[in-house]
């Protein structure tokens, strides 16, 4: 498995979101997630400006396998959105940490973020899934 | 429950594999992109592992009675030795329990290939009839099984072989297999690809894969055959039939021969249904928008509700196909649900597939 980025902090249900300069947070599914879906064909992003709330679906990864909802790890508005993943979804198999990133919000409350796992925490919940 | 494990266990895990539980086999789910595996038996030629398939021998003076007994397809096609046979196994009802392949080795020995989640009720079944005829039905633990499959894959193969043998499984025509070195090779597959299904035995698998590895087979796991056989319209037991279905329900009526005066297991079952109206039908689906056909999806149609039974995304197309099962009549506009929206899909004929290129009107 890839490294784990240290300045990312995740949701349980694998997305990791990373806090950008002026408050701008980008948003992903991690290196496990996409390994546990498997072959990525669709991507369902967004729109620019679209509000979401921390916990509910904001968008959708398909895969050969599995359609799953991504959750917003944090609420906000959406100011950019990864349109490359329209043509090449499989980005997100092969860099779900850094090319593969879904989309960036604009943070109604940076505080949410501490409700988030450091990832070390999110390495051992990885570990207890194995066992 | 544990899981039972090939033959080639330890190489799938040396080589990376996903590993999954299929039908109570830890197997192969793919070994890097599913996608890729795909493309490369398409392309080239791909290997799989189907050790966790039964290989069953039936031996006995009377076996080609019991087959015609036992069997929906006609085994008297049967008459050159090597000569192969996809076949439905039927209860009373005229319900799928296996489909198989037999193969013809002499009027004494014939061979059958059956699905790893059916084996044990296939043996029960064919034993409690088997006994009648005087048939020994025997598991062949001992042999483990390689698909290679895709345009080069027999060249590849033929490569391997002792150079006295080569000329003999080049002319093997499709649907027959042929002995060389030890190895049973039958011309057949489940990918729409042309190839081999090798059965060997155990002990000679893992040298065998590690050969085909070297002259460039790739290995493909169970992820890229689904994909292949669905693209090729291929059923999957369990998915696309099963005990509650008849083959004429499953597309699969060209499986059966209702041969004069030959009494098989569900012959009565299934005349009736053919007197009366098959009462359900079997479409290939396309969806040509975004998204992903997936078993269990409802469909509505004019003719009625119905679902998806093997749905996927089909790397060859780039867009998801599937089979669907309906009540009889014109389908007229098809659409499906999907995660709660309501998209239109396209009939077409199946296979989706042909030669590694998308079928006409696909």
């Amino acid at each position: 498995m890839n490294e784990i980025p240290g300045d990312l902090k995740f949701l349980k249900s694998h997305e990791w979101a990373r806090l950008e300069e002026d408050g701008i947070i980008r948003v992903g599914i991690s290196d496990h997630a996409q390994g546990l879906l498997g072959d990525l064909v669709y991507v369902e992003l967004p729109a620019v400006g679209d509000q979401i709330q921390a916990g509910s679906a904001c968008a959708v990864v398909e895969s050969v396998k599995a359609a799953s909802d991504v959750y917003a790890p944090i609420s906000g508005e959406v100011i950019e959105i990864n349109e490359a993943l329209n043509d090449r979804p499989e980005v997100i198999n092969e860099d779900a940490f850094g090319a593969g990133w879904i989309l960036a919000v604009r943070a109604g409350n940076p505080e949410e973020l501490k409700a988030l796992i450091d990832p070390d925490a999110y390495a051992e919940l990885l570990e207890s899934e194995d066992h | 429950m544990s899981l039972a494990f090939t033959p080639l266990h330890a190489l799938h895990r040396e080589l990376g594999a996903r590993m999954v539980d299929f039908g109570g086999w830890e197997m192969p789910l793919n070994y890097g992109s599913q996608i890729e595996e795909h493309h490369t038996v398409r392309r080239a030629a791909g290997m799989f592992d189907v050790s966790h398939m039964a290989v069953v021998d039936l031996q006995g003076t009377a076996v080609r009675m019991l087959l015609r007994y036992l069997l929906a397809n006609s085994v008297d096609k049967l008459r050159a030795p090597g000569k192969a046979l996809y076949s439905c196994m039927l209860n009373q009802k005229g319900g799928v329990i296996d489909d198989l392949i037999t193969y013809f080795l002499d009027e004494q020995h014939f061979r059958m290939v059956v699905n790893a989640a059916t084996r044990d009720h296939d043996l029960a079944w064919i034993r409690a009839h088997a006994a009648d005829f005087e048939v020994e039905v025997t598991e062949r633990k001992d042999l483990a099984m390689i698909a290679v499959q895709g345009p080069q894959a027999r060249e590849r193969v033929i490569a391997l072989l002792p150079e006295a043998d080569r000329a003999c499984v080049e002319a093997a025509s499709r649907f027959t297999a042929v002995a060389s070195d030890g190895l049973f090779i039958a011309r057949t597959g489940y990918t729409g690809e042309d190839g081999f299904e090798i059965v060997l035995p155990v002990a000679r698998a893992e040298p065998f894969w590690r050969q085909l590895l070297d002259v460039g087979v790739r290995p493909a796991g169970l992820g890229a055959r689904d994909t292949l056989r669905l693209e090729a319209g291929m059923n999957l037991y369990g998915q696309d039939m099963d005990e509650d279905s008849t083959p004429l329900e499953a597309g699969l009526a060209w499986t059966v021969a209702f041969d004069e005066g030959r009494d098989f297991i569900g012959r009565g079952a299934l005349e009736q249904q053919r007197s009366s109206g098959v009462p359900r039908q079997m479409l290939g689906l396309v969806l040509d928008q975004k998204g992903v056909l997936r078993h269990g999806q409802q469909i509505d149609a004019m003719c009625g509700k119905g679902e998806i039974l093997s749905g996927s995304f089909a790397p060859t197309l780039g867009k998801s196909i599937a089979f669907a099962r309906l009540p009889a009549g014109d389908p007229g506009e098809v659409r499906v649900q999907i995660r709660g929206r309501f998209l239109t899909v396209r009939v077409v004929n199946y296979p989706f597939v042909r030669a590694g290129k998308p079928a006409a009107g696909v």
